[in-house]
């Protein structure tokens, strides 16, 4: 039996929650349901949706997982929360006390974020539960359906998973509709306004090519062969639907995950410093606090960095040296209401390069790895020439800079209903088996041809995947 | 803001709710799958071999992946450093994974997908031979082996274990009584009303309602089942296997590992079939399988004297008119040049009472151009039924390995 009643916890959240309200956060409504570790398991396999459609990659998750926990090689997160409306979070039942309580304010922090962050706008949140359970309905009724079955449907869903975060990423801005599309393309036709056009030469007027399909490049990969395959199902479509669906949800939490993280180690931190627990409490909160925000060696922990950023954040407002106002001007701002703003208005690539100083990158000591024959090595320190550049490419790789950018660019390419995907190369190169395979289900799903357009080790190359299999070939 | 809410844990909830079976089982079918189509690179993995076999033993097996658009080799990185580092530092290897990159971030590198999975060997050994059979197995004369085969149906009976009840004529003798019961109730209504009233009564008392009329134990019936022997044919393999000096760890090894195989098929397909170990250098001895599998010797060569041995045997305890015999043999080929003749004789003379002589030659790459090889000198032995292979890696092992056994199917 736990050491803690139910009643502990709410007097504890009744505590919390005063402090909330001091901080001037704002919440869902806040359910926690206890659980044990194999729930936990579950719910992570599954990110923390109730009912979710089957698929095998939850089991080969739930499998991992459990592996690694039972070899003792990872500890389970102290808490799962989704973003829903009520908040919906899972505790440990095992738990002490004092993580539970840890939990529960570091719980109000993420509620806090999803209610607040500009990205969370467009995942509506009262609908969460409902959503996925319809989803889950839906893709059973088509396993269950003898003219469909459970091969078929898992065929879609792998094909559609792999290329599931191949989508627009920033949801805030909205997609064109056809027409908008066209009379933009029109417009930007037009030779700009040129104030010495008298001694320029007149540029010629390209007309577009209204015809092609799509008008412009098109990063919803799945969207558009829903749209555009006529010999797709309709219970086909639908699962396209599903999965794009679920990655829209989950965008916006890969594009803040440190801030958010970041931001819920700060509120629990505060809280649970202003909550004056006892000492014996309070002493096992400092152990596990630090648990969780230390540094990985060699890489980055999101808990660390966030925290890092939000503190360093509030101090600049709260007491600036008098360097920070000489450059900067006083701030206009107190520290607590610039926080609430940012944690409304950035996401972690805004926020790193908005907030990740160079005093901030020495101290944590961030450098920057290459990979050199079968070695990862440090070529750039955050020191003077170097902090610039390490700051990129952290930039670079955080929230959904860590996939790839691959647009459609013609859906008739050759007039052979070839689709030709083009990769936004920024030099780094795709990983060629996984392309090769990802390819391949673009090709099961697309039902004809499909290259995309890359570049490999400095050379154009044109990956291929049609009924002869894969080739790849490299042109000029 | 409305009330937190806190759900307390209800164990029965969570016992019910294995939420994540139905995608687990999937998901180890799957896994079956990639490892029937990897097997050779598993069955070269030494921690297979000489392992018994009710054993769970973890196979290290390519993960299903799930395949994505990543980016590859030449992506740079940002990490952490404790305090002093400096450029040219070496932080880590190249495809491995970064070590603790906290979290799951979307789009992580590709990394090795490798992990391990519990199988029994039983398993493993299952999907292996799953289509492997011994070739040319003959119906000999006086088949003394007999084997308990499958189980045969022998009527029914009152008694028996529950999982052998048979519902549909425990139903039907369920409704037989009923009928009976209704009838005699109707003739004794007939012939003595007064009497009925007491029936009806009795039985009022004993059936809580009129319609229930329960199974008794006299209705159940089982189905009864009685193991059937049957004789199979007669088979013995015979495993030659070379322990000479020459027979460095790696060619025992390899040498092993064939062994294992064609022992752990044998034991899986055939149950009644008998297993001669014998192991040379320059004499042979009959041994144990755990001497077999694991203990090493040394000494010169003569390969004549395992096959002489096996001659010997054979011709003691198994005569090829009863028996089908199998010998297989692996050495590294390096013979005395004295005794290639004598070699060459007795293998014809194997060969000749054998359904199947197969030798496999051991050369590790590296070694094959500078040793002796018994390949060239057995290429002169013109029987149908003798085999050769060269086994040079351990991931030739299972090809070779079903060369032997699966050649001669398709002359069936």
């Amino acid at each position: 039996m736990p050491s803690w009643s139910l009643a502990d916890l709410a007097y504890w959240d009744a505590k919390i929650r005063e402090q909330i309200d001091a901080l001037g956060l704002d919440c869902y409504p806040q359910e926690f349901e206890l659980c044990n570790h194999n729930d936990m398991l579950a719910y992570m396999a599954y990110s923390g949706i109730p009912a979710h459609y089957p698929h095998w990659s939850y089991g080969k998750a739930f499998e991992k997982l459990k592996t690694l926990y039972d070899h003792g090689l990872s500890g389970l997160p102290y808490e799962m929360v989704i973003n829903s409306n009520p908040s919906l979070a899972y505790l440990m039942r095992d738990n002490s006390l004092c993580l539970q309580i840890l939990t529960i304010a570091h719980v109000y922090g993420h509620n806090d974020f999803f209610k607040n962050n500009f990205t969370f706008k467009s995942t509506r949140a009262e609908f969460t539960i409902s959503t996925f359970k319809a989803h889950a309905e839906r893709v059973r009724a088509y396993m269950e359906d003898p003219s469909i079955g459970a091969d078929n449907v898992e065929n879609i869903l792998d094909a559609a998973h792999a290329l599931s975060l191949q989508r627009r990423r920033n949801l805030a801005v909205k997609k064109l509709s056809p027409d908008d599309e066209r009379r933009e393309l029109l417009r930007n036709a037009q030779a700009a306004h040129d104030p010495f056009r008298n001694i320029h030469r007149r540029p010629d007027y390209v007309e577009p090519d209204l015809q092609k399909v799509p008008l412009s490049p098109e990063p919803d990969i799945l969207l558009f062969i829903r749209e555009h395959n006529p010999y797709l199902a309709n219970w086909e479509r639908d699962l396209l639907t599903i999965v794009d669906e679920e990655a829209r949800y989950f965008i916006p939490q890969i594009e803040t995950k440190i801030m958010n993280e970041g931001w819920a180690s700060w509120v629990h931190r505060e809280i649970l410093n202003a909550i004056e627990l006892p000492q014996e409490l309070h002493l096992e909160f400092l152990v596990r606090h630090n648990q969780v925000v230390r540094p990985t060696p060699g890489g980055i922990n999101p808990y660390h960095l966030g925290l890092k950023l939000w503190t360093d954040l509030k101090r600049r407002c709260d007491e600036p040296t008098p360097e920070e106002i000489h450059e900067h001007g006083k701030p206009e701002k107190a520290g607590m209401l610039k926080l609430l703003e940012v944690r409304e208005t950035d996401r972690d690539q805004s926020f790193l390069r908005r907030f990740l100083t160079e005093e901030l990158m020495r101290e944590m000591d961030l450098f920057e790895y290459e990979p050199k024959g079968d070695d990862l090595i440090i070529s750039k320190v955050a020191d003077e020439q170097g902090w610039r550049s390490v700051k990129e490419q952290l930039i670079r790789s955080v929230g959904m800079g860590g996939v790839p950018v691959i647009r459609i660019e013609d859906a008739d390419f050759g007039h052979k209903r070839t689709l030709y995907l083009m990769h936004d190369h920024d030099g780094r190169d795709l990983q060629l088996e996984n392309g090769e395979k990802t390819l391949a289900y673009v090709h099961r799903l697309w039902g004809r041809e499909v290259v995309l357009e890359t570049v490999l080790a400095g050379k154009r190359t044109l990956l291929t995947y049609n009924d002869r299999g894969f080739s790849a070939k490299t042109v000029k | 803001m409305v009330d937190t809410i806190f759900r307390p844990f209800r164990s029965s909830e969570a016992e019910r709710s294995d939420r994540s079976a139905g995608d687990r089982l999937r998901h180890r079918q799957k896994i079956r799958e990639s490892i029937r189509e990897n097997i050779a690179d598993i069955i070269a993995e030494e921690s297979i071999i000489g392992k018994s076999r009710d054993r769970v033993i973890k196979v290290p097996i390519r993960g299903i992946r799930e395949y994505r658009f990543v980016y590859g080799d030449n992506t740079p990185g940002v990490g952490q450093g404790d305090g002093d580092s400096q450029p040219g530092q070496v932080v880590g290897k190249h495809g491995q994974e970064q070590q603790g990159q906290g979290g799951e971030r979307a789009g992580d590198r590709p990394g090795v997908d490798y992990y391990e999975t519990d199988v029994t060997l039983e398993e493993l050994i299952d999907i292996m031979f799953e289509d492997l059979d011994l070739p040319d197995l003959e119906r000999k004369a006086l088949r003394q082996l007999e084997a308990p085969r499958s189980s045969k149906r022998r009527g029914y009976r009152q008694v028996g274990i529950r999982i052998r009840l048979d519902k549909h004529r425990t139903a039907r003798s369920r409704i037989k009584r009923q009928f009976a019961a209704e009838r005699r109730r109707r003739l004794a209504t007939a012939s003595n009303p007064v009497e009925t009233t007491d029936d009806a009564a009795r039985d009022a008392a004993a059936a809580p309602s009129a319609h229930r009329f329960p199974f008794h134990v006299d209705d159940l019936v089982y189905r009864h089942v009685t193991t059937q022997m049957r004789p199979e044919s007669n088979a013995v393999v015979i495993c030659i296997m070379d322990t000479s000096g020459s027979m460095d760890t790696m060619k025992k090894y390899l040498a092993r590992s064939f062994f294992f195989l064609l022992y752990q098929f044998i034991c899986t397909k055939y149950r009644s079939v008998e297993i001669v170990f014998i192991s040379h250098h320059t004499e042979a001895h009959e041994v144990s399988e755990e001497e077999f599998f694991h203990k090493g010797e040394s000494g010169g060569t003569f390969i004549s004297s395992g096959y002489q041995k096996a001659l010997d045997i054979i011709a003691e305890r198994y005569h090829p008119s009863l028996w089908n015999v199998y010998a297989f043999h692996c050495s590294d080929g390096d013979n005395f040049d004295s005794d290639n003749t004598a070699a060459l004789r007795a293998a014809h003379e194997l060969a000749e009472i054998c359904n199947l002589f197969g030798y496999g030659e051991i050369k590790p790459l590296g070694s094959r151009y500078y040793e002796s090889s018994m390949l060239n000198i057995f290429r002169r032995l013109d029987v149908g039924n003798f085999q050769t292979v060269l086994i040079e890696r351990k991931e030739d092992i299972w090809p070779s390995f079903k060369a032997f056994l699966a050649k001669d199917k398709h002359q069936d």
